[in-house]
């Protein structure tokens, strides 16, 4: 017996007797026999639970978390503050371990989770549907090409450089499959090249592809870029950072057809990349295109209130091969965090956030660019993330940095090569002014030495 | 369960209440148009809830106690794998070196996630019986669309254009779906009388236009529990037409260490971690879908790839990412895949160690075929006879059929009338060829008395049935809520509060 099983040797004689067999492995004999394995797998014996409580606590030792340093990494993922309550509600039995609720009757409490989410989701972002939630941010994008297609007939995606570089690579590897080209528009101090943007735009034009803020930090003007999108019948696709959306206007009132995006910053925590969850917002037209799961509301057989898995007949246990996707997962408990963590900020406190992560990112942008050898990479607003350039190797200044325990950021020349003297920086709530002065003195430093050349 | 009124978080809302204090600013407060031009903000905060903690903590406790979950009781959901959590795989997921580490950090300063990633893949792969795995993907179906763009690029590659995906009629509903999203052309292939591939049709379809044949998508065991005996014969018909085989691996918790897909002849296998390997399902997510791969499909694996490099010097092994894969077929996501869910797993396997997940595997089998037998004991055994009357895998369908058309019950009265007895009912009218079918999944972490239990619950409600059908009809009594207009909630969507 493992320690999570629990037929007993009395039991499996019982068993097998009314199975009528005598061995288990006469149910194996159904193998062809070339192809049972014959031998164990070479894995290592099984381990007592201290054993393995040791041996992943010394896997996690090697890491050098956001305890270990200060982190400034931004790039889509960040390092807010997740309430106790998040954790005390997301690790109850009744929400970690069903599947999804496809009998509603007992599924009424997830089901309703998946309402309240799509009701937060719907007002951030002022568009009327949501989803209940997708993998994650980069393949919603994907996603949204795919239900561009389907409601345009049209083949060419537009996307502007400032959209996350992963969700531009995603893109392009959906693209591949479903038949799809993506033409990608420069950015011009920071901000999308709206002359090069109008130009690429034509009636053969699916989806218009904008994230803001951008990759660079910078708050696009979305409704002013997205206009050229209406005028030739292609839709707007636009990314956003959900935590922004206490205080930038949101993208349905921009013009915004789908609204979408990393859902990490909302109640989640880093996990090196996931599991987060992706959100989804539309418009009424697009609600039988939408993919994933949706949660909507209707009544019992006597009258009463409930919630069902709405417009199944978009998915793929229906549709098949007709499906608006693939996708069934709706990352339900990633979006339960999300969905308590907004009702703990509330109407007040997410506000809130969004204006103190702008001072701090403002005071920091400030700071940052008043020491020797560092200057803004654009003069562009921005919200809780900002790009400088250096004037010292990037990697030797970070590895300077990392050294004092200060994660600096996140080096743009990899996703950028034009901007391979540039840094990103993020700031949430838990990075202080004290943490920000810090930054910039050890930034200053490390510029100085690799400028003289100072071993390290 | 709990049984009020439903009342949302938005309806519970008063103006003035909240939970959260943030920190102070620290920096110069000045008003927020002075830093980003007016016409670029909000106008009015979004209306989220106002409400203060202990509300909010109550209002969630009580949604709670409106679901069923695997901890309170039998989940038999076939293809589902509801196997039980072990919790300690929560506790190291939310290590701050894995819970708090950023996506982004210098994998120089990652090196025992990097490492936690290949120890998993390696792993994975022996289970398999293929030799290289990408854990990107971030569940069953990403990892189907993963084979299929993989199979495209393979092609590509080779100066081939394919159009055509081959898949049985008893498949998943997300491999057509995942066939249409990768620009295939789906073809249906026939079951036989044994319940596996009809050969006759595969040579048929294959043989109207086999340099149109990209891959065969196959489940084995398949969804009706049962192996595919010419599984050999179906990977060299595929083979020869030049095509891949993918396995869609949400049934690898019957055979785990005891026969390996790629032994089997599969190029491409998904594995739900959410399903063999104990990642809880959370409601509907989050879960991973890593697949593993044969040598001539590795090169266009999705980027980036953990790779090892032994160290030199008296040094160790370290740990990167590899960005620089040319043959690629690219990103599937952000980052480097559901990290949270490669610990659990990790974890999972290292407590069952190689015996472990045999007996495992074993006990899953065991389970199945002892409930399909106490079952067939009893009035089952007529109004609900299994579908294919041999010895099972890890699942089995039974055929409602006898019961409608006897009692006038369908397969969905079974299933909510089951609600009041405490169970979670099996998949209903899955797969599609078997008529009222219940589709059952014990797993191997359920108690023989489990197994009794429900069999005797399903001989009760037969029983029952017998004497008044009415009762099933209009079940189940005992919920937060009864029977829903699933009807409605599609041709009328109302899917947000109005405020």
């Amino acid at each position: 017996m493992t320690r999570y099983t629990s037929a007993t040797p009395a039991d499996r004689a019982q068993m097998l007797a009314a199975i009528g067999v005598s061995d288990p492995a006469e149910l194996f004999e159904q193998i062809p026999a070339p192809l049972r394995l014959g031998r164990p797998l070479q894995l290592p014996d099984g381990l007592s639970e201290a054993e393995v409580c040791e041996r992943l606590a010394a896997l996690a030792e090697r890491n050098a978390d956001a305890e270990d340093q200060v982190c400034f990494l931004g790039a889509g993922m960040y390092d807010h503050y997740v309430p106790a309550i998040v954790d005390a509600i997301t690790s109850r039995s009744e929400f970690l371990t069903p599947y999804t609720p496809y009998q509603p009757e007992i599924s009424q409490g997830g089901l309703q989770v998946m309402f309240e989410f799509q009701t937060a989701m719907s007002e951030l972002t002022a568009l009327p549907v949501s989803n209940a939630g997708l993998y994650e941010g980069p393949s919603s994008v994907a996603s949204a090409g795919y239900l561009a297609i389907g409601a345009t007939g049209r083949r060419r995606f537009v996307v502007s450089r400032g959209l996350h570089p992963h969700s531009r690579e995603t893109l392009v590897t959906y693209s591949r499959g479903y038949g799809a080209e993506v033409v990608e528009v420069g950015l011009e101090g920071g901000l999308t090249d709206a002359a090069a943007l109008a130009a690429a735009v034509d009636g053969e034009t699916a989806a218009v592809f904008l994230q803001s803020p951008n990759f660079l930090g910078a708050v696009e003007d979305v409704e002013a870029l997205g206009a050229v999108a209406k005028r030739h019948g292609a839709l707007l696709v636009v990314a956003c950072d959900p935590i922004t959306l206490g205080i930038l206007k949101p993208p349905g009132e921009c013009g915004a057809d789908i609204a979408l995006g990393e859902g990490q910053p909302l109640g989640n925590r880093l996990d090196f990349g996931g599991p987060s969850f992706g959100f989804f917002c539309a418009t009424e037209a697009q609600i039988r295109r939408m993919p994933g799961r949706i949660a909507g509301e209707t009544e019992d057989v006597d009258g009463r209130r409930g919630f069902v898995l709405a417009l199944q007949t978009r998915e793929q246990h229906i549709r098949r091969e007709k499906a608006t996707n693939n996708i069934c997962t709706a990352q339900a408990l990633n979006a339960l965090a999300a969905m308590v963590h907004l009702a703990w900020l509330g109407r007040a406190g997410f506000r809130e956030l969004g204006e103190l992560l702008a001072r701090r990112t403002a005071y920091a942008r400030r700071r940052l660019a008043a020491v020797e050898g560092i200057e803004p990479l654009h003069e562009a607003p921005v919200v809780r993330e900002f790009a400088v350039r250096l004037a010292a190797p990037v990697d030797a200044v970070l590895e300077r940095c990392a050294e004092r325990g200060i994660a600096a950021g996140y080096p743009l020349g990899r996703d950028y090569p034009e901007h391979g003297d540039g840094l990103l920086v993020a700031i949430t709530e838990r990075r202080s002014r004290e943490q920000i002065d810090a930054l910039a003195e050890a930034l200053g430093a490390a510029i100085a030495a690799e400028r003289e050349g100072v071993a390290a | 369960m709990q049984r009020e009124r439903a009342e949302t978080i938005f309806e519970k809302s008063k103006p003035g209440r909240r939970a959260a204090t943030l920190p102070a600013a620290g920096v110069p407060e000045s008003p927020l148009a002075e830093l980003i031009p007016v016409r670029l903000l909000r106008a009015e905060p979004p209306r989220l809830p106002e409400i203060a903690e202990p509300e909010i903590v109550r209002h969630y406790n009580r949604l709670s106690r409106r679901n069923f979950d695997l901890d309170s009781g039998f989940y038999p959901l076939g293809s589902c794998t509801m196997k039980h959590n072990p919790r300690l795989n929560e506790r190291v997921a939310a290590l701050p070196g894995h819970a708090r580490l950023h996506p982004a950090q210098d994998p120089r300063r990652a090196q025992g996630a990097l490492e936690l990633m290949w120890l998993l893949q390696g792993s994975l792969a022996e289970i398999c019986g293929l030799p290289h795995v990408s854990l990107q993907p971030s569940a069953g179906s990403h990892g189907e669309l993963a084979g299929l763009l993989l199979t495209r690029a393979y092609h590509a590659d080779r100066g081939e254009r394919r159009t055509k995906v081959l898949a049985p009629d008893t498949s998943h509903g997300t491999n057509p779906a995942s066939v249409t999203m990768a620009g295939y052309e789906v073809v249906k292939v026939a079951t036989n009388e044994r319940g596996g591939v009809e050969m006759d049709d595969l040579r048929t379809q294959i043989d109207a236009d086999p340099e149109q044949v990209a891959c065969l998508m196959l489940t084995n065991p398949n969804t009706l529990g049962l192996f595919d005996e010419n599984i050999a014969e179906i990977a060299r018909l595929i083979h020869a037409a030049g095509g891949t085989l993918y396995y869609d691996g949400a049934n690898l918790n019957a055979v785990m260490g005891h026969s390996r897909p790629g032994d089997m002849g599969f190029d491409i296998v998904h594995v739900n971690l959410h399903k063999s390997f104990s990642q809880p399902h959370g409601g509907g997510g989050p879960g991973a879908g890593p697949i593993a791969v044969s040598d001539r499909i590795e090169p266009y694996l999705p980027r980036p790839q953990v790779v090892r490099r032994e160290g030199g010097n008296g040094h160790g092994p370290s740990y990167d990412l590899d960005h620089e894969r040319p043959k690629s077929i690219g990103r599937l996501r952000g980052f480097q895949g559901n990290f949270g869910v490669f610990v659990r797993s990790y974890a999972y396997i290292l407590s069952l160690g190689a015996d472990g997940l045999a007996e495992a595997s074993e006990t899953a089998v065991l389970n199945a075929n002892y409930l399909k037998a106490r079952l067939a004991a009893g009035r089952a055994g007529e109004r609900l006879p299994v579908a294919f009357d041999r010895h099972c895998m890890h699942e089995f369908v039974l055929s409602g059929k006898p019961m409608k058309r006897e009692l006038g019950l369908t397969t969905l009265d079974l299933a909510k009338r089951l609600l009041d007895f405490g169970f979670h009912p099996p998949t209903v009218y899955f797969p599609l060829l078997v008529e009222e079918a219940l589709m059952v999944e014990p797993t191997e972490t359920e108690t023989k008395e489990s197994l009794d239990a429900f069999a005797d619950a399903v001989e009760q409600i037969l029983a029952e049935a017998e004497e008044d059908a009415e009762v099933a009809k209009s079940a189940p009594y005992t919920t937060p809520v009864r029977r829903l207009d699933e009807v409605r909630a599609t041709r009328r969507p109302v899917v947000r509060q109005a405020l």
